[in-house]
């Protein structure tokens, strides 16, 4: 028992849990109603006004939210408090256009910090602890929201931000951190490097916060092992903040969500229908504290399930599983967002067929993108010129759409694998869900 | 003289080029010459048989991906020097090359070789005037 930021919230009784979601609830849809035309319009199309939302149990009669409301309404069309109350922002990575740009007011960073110092602490942290936070500092939420949270413990708060390998274990070894923020892959290089060098045997480390991209049970083990410490999940959308969404505990099965402020729920991604809890479906959000960006039903694509079994740590709040895939088809490669759908726009564009099939895999703990494509007749002669050419052009354009480097590999008309007449488009070997 | 030229594209694994001497051997082709060009992932076949548009038919059955082109053939004596007499014409006129193979030709004492030039027609007639046989 113990190690707990807020006690009384993070222990308290379901049913009081449950009516303070729906109190925020409700004052949170009069609020999006009244300041945001762009969910007023919304609501109004299905017919549903705030009178109409009573609780929690009436959540179900809102209208969704997409990643596609979000760039429609870009960049300013869901901010419900004033500009000048806001103090933040903070954006997803990915290409142009595809960039979800979140507003936080003082109030909603002061919010945010504390899930993440939840995190903190549910991973063993008490101001005692030296925090490394080795995520990126700047537009992307991973560095400046564990900062944030650290800094809420009273940890002696490193603020690294990413790269620099051998600053980082410099650092980590004569500051003697405690616990580790990064991203799974990261760390998995760190351990690495520690061991070469002969640092690992010199670090004071004794718990980990990964995440900001899928990782697996066997890489958990397999970074406890090597750098002798117990590695904790953390879950975050920047569309609902950052890291801190939900998080693990000392039980390690399943990130509790801090239902104060999230309501979570799960549904069938094709009929859009709630599923009963324990069922496998699409992870979806409200955030019911948000002042400057609040989401109201967002469809996060990540395909999940909740538990609410009564967890030993003595925390109330549903636990999610790691994400086991999604719903559409975006692909993270390198912690860019990776639609087929831009790969073939380039194939096209450069006079190819669509017949290709993206590989995705991890070497080396870095995630590498192979596209295979056939040779259309016109293409081919009876030299290579030509061919390495289109190969090059192709390498170039896909770089300039997707802002990552990508192998393109030439193969025969009709070799590429049809399941069923119908190609398989991407092959994903990561095994990361 | 003017030959045609069967390319086929190989991809980059073991058994191909096996497959398509398969092919021509169970239809009786001959197979005269053969080079390959490879790049990394792939490479192009480069056939001189003694049916090339049966060849090409079948392969394109086959779904190979293939064509035809012509060549520049010159029969020299298979004697030391043939080579550098034709490479001096070519270069002394400008002419760029873009690939070159060669093979027995079955005649005695002679050797083909195959030129890939930008334009066949005016190399031949450069060749002849410089009292090559073509
Ligand atoms: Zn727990």
């Amino acid at each position: 028992m113990g190690n707990y930021y807020q006690p009384e919230i993070e222990t308290m009784p379901r049913a009081q849990l449950q009516a303070l979601q729906s109190e925020r609830l409700v004052e949170q849809v009069r609020r999006v109603y009244e300041n945001v035309p762009y969910y007023r319009a919304k609501m109004d199309a299905k017919g549903v006004t705030p009178d109409d939302i009573h609780g929690i149990e009436d959540l179900h009669k809102l209208p969704f939210l997409s990643k596609a409301d979000l760039r429609e309404a870009y960049p300013c069309g869901l901010l419900a408090a004033p500009k000048k109350d806001c103090v933040r922002i903070h954006s997803t990575s990915g290409t142009t256009g595809k960039r979800v740009v979140a507003f936080y007011t003082q109030h909603d960073v002061d919010l945010w910090e504390d899930c993440c110092a939840r995190a903190i602490v549910a991973a063993g942290g008490t101001d005692e602890d030296v925090v490394q936070v080795c995520y990126g500092y700047g537009l992307f939420t991973g560095g400046l929201g564990l900062h944030g949270g650290s800094h809420k413990v009273g940890c002696l708060t490193l603020p690294m931000s990413s790269g620099n390998t051998e600053r980082q274990l410099q650092f980590m070894e004569d500051l003697e951190a405690t616990i580790l923020c990064c991203t799974p892959s990261y760390a998995m290089y760190l351990a690495e490097s520690a061991i070469e060098t002969g640092v690992r045997d010199r670090l004071h480390l004794k718990s980990a916060i990964f995440g900001a991209e899928a990782w697996t049970e066997e890489m958990r083990h397999d970074i406890e092992d090597k750098l002798g410490l117990k590695a904790y999940d953390i879950y975050g959308l920047t569309e609902l903040s950052g890291p801190g969404v939900a998080f693990e505990c000392a039980e390690q099965n399943g990130m509790h969500i801090n239902e104060d402020h999230f309501i979570a729920e799960i549904i069938d991604p094709v009929t859009e229908e709630p599923l009963p809890l324990g069922s496998k479906g699409e992870l979806v959000f409200t955030a019911i504290t948000k002042q400057a960006f609040p989401m109201i039903r967002y469809r996060t694509r990540d395909i999940c399930m909740l538990k609410a079994e009564k967890c030993s740590c003595g925390r109330t709040h549903v636990r999610m599983c790691k994400p086991m895939g999604r719903s559409d088809d975006m692909l993270i490669i390198r912690g860019v967002n990776v639609f087929p759908s831009q790969i073939e726009t380039v194939l096209l564009n450069q006079g190819m067929p669509a017949n290709y099939q993206i590989i995705v895999d991890r070497v080396n703990n870095s995630d590498t993108l192979d596209i295979e494509v056939e040779v259309p007749q016109e293409l081919f002669s009876d030299t290579v010129s030509a061919i390495s050419k289109k190969e090059k052009e192709l390498v170039s354009a896909l770089k300039a759409m997707l802002g990552i480097m990508a192998k393109v590999h030439l193969v025969a008309p009709k070799s590429i694998a049809r399941s069923e007449g119908k190609a398989v488009r991407v092959i994903d070997k990561r095994k990361l869900y | 003289m003017l030959l045609k030229q069967i390319s086929v594209f190989l991809e980059n694994k073991s058994g191909q080029l096996l497959q398509i001497v398969n092919v021509l051997a169970e239809h009786d082709i001959d197979l005269r010459a053969l080079s390959i060009a490879e790049a990394q992932d792939y490479g192009v076949l480069r056939a001189i048989v003694d049916k090339p548009d049966e060849t090409l038919a079948l392969l394109r059955e086959q779904e190979w991906l293939c064509s035809a082109n012509e060549v520049l053939a010159v029969m020299v004596p298979d004697e030391p020097g043939s080579l550098t007499r034709i490479l001096n014409v070519l270069a002394d006129n400008d002419v760029n090359m873009v690939y070159t193979y060669a093979f027995l030709s079955g005649v005695e004492g002679k050797a083909c070789i195959v030129l890939r030039v930008d334009d066949n027609a005016a190399a031949e007639k450069l060749l002849r005037n410089a009292g090559i046989e073509c």
